[in-house]
């Protein structure tokens, strides 16, 4: 008997002092809307604290950390070959391009210098790595906007790819296939051709995109002008790769970095801006970058030479005293690692600079005064994701 | 005998039990039809996927199965739902979906009721699950719910005014109210002095139907009108705390109101149950013969289904507006155009 009351006393006074918070929040200026950590559209766990006035957003504040591992901590026990299987998960979906420019790193250290044939297997797959996560990109938006259907298109296409890396490298998402040197093991017989093909499919992929979602009016209208990144302010808040290329900066390491590892010297394409800076413009200039990246494979693979996979490197690999900084153009923006040795078997440090980190900053500024529908198209096109947010 | 039993004379309750039964039956049949057909198995062809495989032979009981889970799942009320007010909701929209129906005709006899002002009740009822879905916004105590809430008021308003405008041309070249006068009217009326597929109203009030279905699609809050569930933004708008039976209420009256939605525009613009004049002459039947109640239904549900996959074709294929974009898109755009139907149709009802 007792217990029952005091039950329901206890009940009685939750749902006073729930009306009194929900009071509270409604008397406040503006109305407090948690987006995330657990929300469709945050791609796994970010949060996003919103402060809003009806719809419109009066501050917006990002709480990254959710998924934290640890990943630079862990790579000082590991010896460098076994960082590659952890940086693996940064950027899930093209994980091959994590390893490379720490790979670069290790190799200008070493100075050792990988031979052409090995240089263009890793400019492939660093490639293939790309079309493969932007792939998913360009179906992702559709998704965000409410249009479910680009999607599905960009998961069965997306596997035509995912198919060729899984043939050359044995696994599907997260290859560790780079060694310093080199790479693991020469491409299987047929892969070049069955490469090509595929990517014939991901080039009527980007054509259906262009059809399904760019020329679509009222995906224009939802993103033409909205998130607008001025280049001097992006520059400012350290933005790279599509994101800052699509607000007119021309600037893309893969031309402009000098990597003796990878070969893109060897081909002929061309860097793609747009002058808008807008949700749109990055739109278009990812879709542009998957075409030019197909471009880049099939020269390479029709200028791929013979000879062997891997430089002379000793059986333990033990990295000189020193330190070195290499950043390449990842699917998502600069990654950099930093890398510091003291002459052991591991890493004394490493510091990953990550693309969508840097992206993120830039939320804050960019959400203010926008709709709560735009924050959502603007994240998207941005484009992160969580594992490199957070590493 | 079929025969007997049309002329057999029935008591009140009778006709009304067999009324009730059929009116279950003209929403949920219809529903779950819809919903097995395009959303799981349209649906997934366009999106190059294969839909439900495992239930049955070809996934055909995965609608059973469906039931059978929401029937059996948790029926939650948050902690601090106003819980009388949640509880009711899916009701609301669930009730105005069944009155929805009452009015709809689907033979010459074989309606649920036959009242003159047919029309103005189905537009008048429809926006009933407006209180529904306020109702459900505001008790869930859920910030998502709240802004889902609001963003439908203001968007099925607003789709209102089109929604009605569009049919008053209709209500002017047929002259009347009634919706079995509605297809008469399309039955016998004639386009130029020929008349051998009547007057469906699909051809000469063809602004009109492209209205009436523009707005119908913001009133079920499909693509691209879907702000008030957009789950990629309110994860699932004033239903996002809803789960169990409750949830399924939700889940039929949205489909249910979207076959009912297309009922009426095959009354209005389409012909109802009536089959195009030559082929009744072919038969030789009467346009509004007895055998009309039997092929009507048919007919109505042939018409319905096509219109249904109109309604599901755009909702994949399309991205979703913006509010303050779908209200300029209403007040702008449709409700001026609407007004230039009207006016058209009126001076033209003069002229011929």
């Amino acid at each position: 008997m007792t217990a029952i009351s005091d039950r329901r006393q206890l009940a009685y006074i939750a749902a006073q002092a729930a009306d009194a918070r929900v009071n509270v929040e409604l008397e406040a200026e503006g109305m407090t809307l948690n987006i995330g950590p657990q929300h469709p559209a945050t791609h796994g766990t970010l949060r996003i604290v919103a402060r809003l006035d009806g719809e419109q957003v009066i501050e917006a504040d990002p709480v990254m950390g959710y998924m934290h591992r640890g990943y630079e901590k862990l790579a000082e026990v590991r010896t460098y070959p076994q960082v590659t299987t952890l940086i693996n998960r940064i950027d899930w979906l093209g994980s091959f391009a994590n390893e490379v420019p720490f790979i670069l790193a290790a190799e200008q250290l070493m100075d050792i210098e990988a031979p052409p044939r090995a240089r263009h297997i890793r400019t492939i797959l660093f490639e293939l790595a790309r079309i493969a996560n932007v792939t998913l990109f360009l179906g992702d938006m559709g998704v965000q906007l409410g249009a479910v259907t680009p999607i599905f298109y960009a998961f069965r296409d997306r596997e035509h790819i995912l198919n060729q890396i899984e043939s050359a490298t044995g696994g599907r998402f997260h290859p560790n296939f780079d060694r310093i040197g080199g790479v693991k093991d020469d491409l299987p017989a047929g892969w070049l051709a069955e490469t090509k093909q595929s990517l014939g499919e991901i080039r009527k992929f980007c054509d259906q995109m262009e059809d399904l979602i760019l020329g679509n009016e009222i995906f224009q209208a939802r993103t033409r002008g909205i998130g607008v990144i001025p280049a001097d302010v992006g520059l400012s808040y350290g933005l790279s790769g599509a994101n800052i290329r699509s607000s007119g900066v021309d600037w893309d390491l893969r031309r402009d970095g000098a990597h003796p590892g990878l070969a893109y010297n060897d081909v002929e394409w061309r860097v793609w801006t747009h002058p808008d800076g807008d949700s749109f413009a990055r739109y278009w200039v990812r879709l542009q970058e998957v075409r030019e990246s197909c471009l880049i494979v099939e020269q390479l693979l029709d200028s791929m030479p013979s000879g062997p996979i891997m430089a002379k490197v000793p059986r333990i690999i033990k990295v000189p005293e020193g330190e070195a900084y290499v950043e390449t153009e990842n699917p998502l923006g600069v990654m950099g690692y930093y890398v510091v040795s003291q002459g052991g078997l591991e890493p004394f440090r490493v510091k990953i600079r990550s693309a969508s980190f840097s992206n993120m900053s830039i939320s804050p500024w960019l959400l203010k005064g926008t709709y709560v529908p735009d924050v959502i198209t603007i994240l998207a096109s941005l484009y992160f994701i969580l594992g490199d947010i957070d590493r | 005998m079929i025969s007997m039993l049309l002329a057999a004379e029935f008591a009140w309750w009778q006709t009304t039990a067999f009324k009730l039964v059929m009116a279950i039956v003209a929403v949920l049949i219809p529903a779950g039809t819809t919903v097995y057909l395009y959303l799981f198995k349209m649906v997934s062809f366009m999106q190059s996927r294969l839909g439900p495989m495992e239930a049955g032979p070809y996934g055909s009981m995965q609608l059973l199965a469906e039931l059978g889970k929401n029937l059996q799942k948790e029926d939650i009320f948050p902690l601090k739902a106003d819980r009388a007010v949640f509880a009711l909701a899916p009701y609301v929209v669930l009730m105005s979906t069944f009155l929805l129906a009452v009015v709809i005709p689907f033979g010459p006899d074989a309606a649920f009721t036959n009242i003159d002002v047919g029309v103005y009740l189905a537009l008048a009822v429809s926006s009933v699950s407006v209180i529904g879905i306020l109702m459900a916004g505001w008790a869930s105590a859920s910030k998502y719910s709240l802004l889902g809430g609001l963003r439908a008021a203001g968007q099925l308003i607003a789709y209102e005014l089109p929604l009605i405008l569009a049919v008053v041309g209709v209500v002017i070249q047929a002259g009347t109210l009634n919706l079995q006068g509605i297809i008469a009217a399309q039955n016998q009326q004639e386009i130029f002095g020929w008349g051998a597929i009547g007057n469906p109203y699909i051809l000469t009030q063809f602004v009109g139907f492209m209205i009436f279905m523009i707005a119908v699609q913001a009133e079920l809050t499909q693509v691209p009108f879907d702000m008030p569930i957009a789950e990629s933004e309110l994860v699932s708008g004033y239903m996002t705390e809803y789960s169990g039976f409750r949830f399924l209420m939700f889940f039929i009256g949205e489909f249910a109101t979207a076959n009912i939605f297309a009922f009426l525009a095959s009354v209005l613009f389409l012909g109802g149950w009536s089959v195009p004049p030559f082929v009744t002459d072919l038969l030789g039947i009467a346009w509004d013969s007895n055998w009309m109640n039997f092929i009507g239904p048919l007919v109505m549900l042939t018409k319905m289904l096509l219109l249904t996959f109109i309604i599901y074709w755009v909702r994949f294929t399309y991205p979703r507006f913006r509010e303050d974009q779908l209200q300029k898109f209403a007040w702008k755009f449709l409700i001026p155009l609407s007004l230039l139907n009207i006016f058209a149709t009126g001076v033209l009802k003069v002229v011929f």
